[in-house]
């Protein structure tokens, strides 16, 4: 098969531009969960911060992605690196299923239980931890999943801006019109895409309370 | 300590008004006293206040108007968490935490209090006997037990750091009639034995006979009248007397529910 020929023959750069992708999806996914985790709480919370919040991120997802790229470029210290840059659309594209899913999460929560743990003394931080988070904790990951499923694709239109990832491949296949080499981005991607939804699919069922 | 404390009420409300924020007023002009070891049932249809109440207790509702004190303090001055942890609480949906066996969630109080994992377990295993609960349940989840059983966790669980005062609201209300006897008859020969002050809130006048020293009628988000059992079934008050007739015959006269 010529395209399995084409990545063996390739396969260090292949390998270089796989993690390059990884590391643009990790990274964004880690700063969604660590900004959008406490987002969620505080709307599932705080009902006044519902509406800002999930509005917010959903006029972001509404944003085309080449566009908010664009958009980014001239930004100061953004700009000077694309990965950086990259990093950042990518984020704020996976805030919102991380962001909606925690609400939805927590607010899911059997109100009995909650009144029970209030009831017997529990401290707003002991009740957020031990009961909250623990009982929210499959929702919030199916989340993560779609998080992580949406950058592995989208992180392929960063190579636009020079930010490299799998979409090298295919923005060059692109250019000089060879299927071949659109392929050597878009099945590995494709790849990384599944793996990442089944592993954390497996997590989730494992995760979900009884 | 003063000398009076031990006829003093363990709980008092004191002209306490509760409205929702809307400005809607749940409950006004509530002046009511626990006595020490004595078992108070609130009775009433569903609105009357009589949860609103109950909450009032352990703060999960502030008053607007009024005081309510604990143990002759006012609960608005006392740290909430710790008011809370000495007040057991049961309620009826139960409220077990899904993701904890049925140890951890007895044990959970406890645990955030300090006590040693030995006399955590220790405490467990004393109080699933307690309630008529065999000691392999412990290592189960809520969702591997029946309703009676889940409702006797939620009866242990509250009472796992020995609280003087339990809260009870409609505990046995979703049980099924044979289980909801049975635990009515447990739960009665164990507060003869515990002498907790019970705070017990019900729509059922024969649990309300069957295991109140005294019967707190409310209707509308006021206090009717306060009666024993005996002077209930006698009584003339139209709303009492009404409950009497609802019920019909056959009710469980207070002289002979010791023997049951």
């Amino acid at each position: 098969m010529n395209l399995l020929h084409f990545l063996m023959q390739n396969r260090e750069q292949v390998l270089e531009l796989t993690l390059e992708h990884l590391w643009l999806v990790g990274i964004s996914t880690l700063l969604a969960v660590l900004v959008g985790i406490p987002l969620g709480i505080l709307s599932a919370h705080w009902p006044v911060w519902n509406k800002p919040v999930l509005g917010t991120a959903n006029i972001i997802q509404t944003i085309p992605s080449l566009a908010l790229f664009g958009f980014l470029l001239p930004v100061p210290w953004l700009g000077d690196r694309a990965d950086r840059l990259a990093i950042l659309a990518l984020t704020l594209y996976a805030l919102l299923p991380v962001i909606r899913n925690t609400y939805t999460g927590i607010r899911g929560v059997d109100p009995a239980v909650v009144e029970a743990g209030r009831g017997m003394g529990l401290t707003p931080n002991q009740l957020l931890f031990q009961v909250e988070l623990p009982l929210a904790l499959s929702v919030i990951l199916s989340g993560v999943r779609v998080a992580v499923v949406v950058s592995v694709g989208l992180a392929t239109i960063a190579a636009a801006i020079g930010a490299g990832g799998l979409g090298e491949f295919i923005f060059r296949g692109l250019a000089m019109v060879n299927n071949q080499l659109i392929l050597a981005g878009a099945i590995p991607a494709a790849f990384l895409a599944l793996s990442a939804d089944f592993g954390l699919g497996w997590l989730e069922k494992r995760l979900r309370p009884r | 300590m003063e000398p009076s404390l031990a006829s003093s009420p363990v709980i008092e409300f004191r002209d306490v008004a509760y409205a929702l924020p809307n400005g809607q007023p749940l409950l006004s002009g509530m002046n009511l006293q626990v006595r020490r070891g004595e078992t108070l049932v609130l009775l009433g249809r569903s609105g009357s206040g009589k949860t609103t109440t109950l909450k009032l207790v352990n703060r999960l509702l502030s008053s607007s108007g009024g005081e309510v004190r604990v143990n002759g303090a006012p609960t608005a001055e006392t740290d909430v968490i710790r008011l809370r942890r000495s007040i057991g609480y049961v309620i009826q949906d139960v409220g077990l935490f899904p993701h904890f066996t049925v140890e951890r969630n007895i044990g959970l109080v406890p645990r955030i209090e300090g006590w040693s994992p030995e006399r955590i377990q220790g405490r467990v295993q004393e109080l699933l006997h307690m309630v008529g609960l065999e000691a392999h349940l412990a290592s189960r989840y809520p969702h591997q037990l029946s309703g009676g059983q889940r409702q006797r966790v939620g009866v242990a669980r509250a009472l796992a750091a020995d609280p003087a005062i339990l809260l009870m609201d409609e505990p046995f209300g979703a049980l099924d009639p044979l289980t909801r006897d049975q635990l009515q008859r447990e739960f009665f020969s164990l507060q003869q034995r515990l002498n907790k002050t019970v705070v017990f809130v019900t729509h059922d006048l024969r649990e309300a006979l069957r295991l109140g020293s005294r019967i707190a009628l409310m209707e509308s988000g006021r206090l009717v009248t306060v009666l024993s059992p005996q002077d209930f079934l006698r009584s003339t008050d139209p709303l009492a007397a009404a409950y009497v007739q609802a019920f019909g015959g056959g009710l469980d006269s207070p002289a002979n529910r010791g023997a049951s």
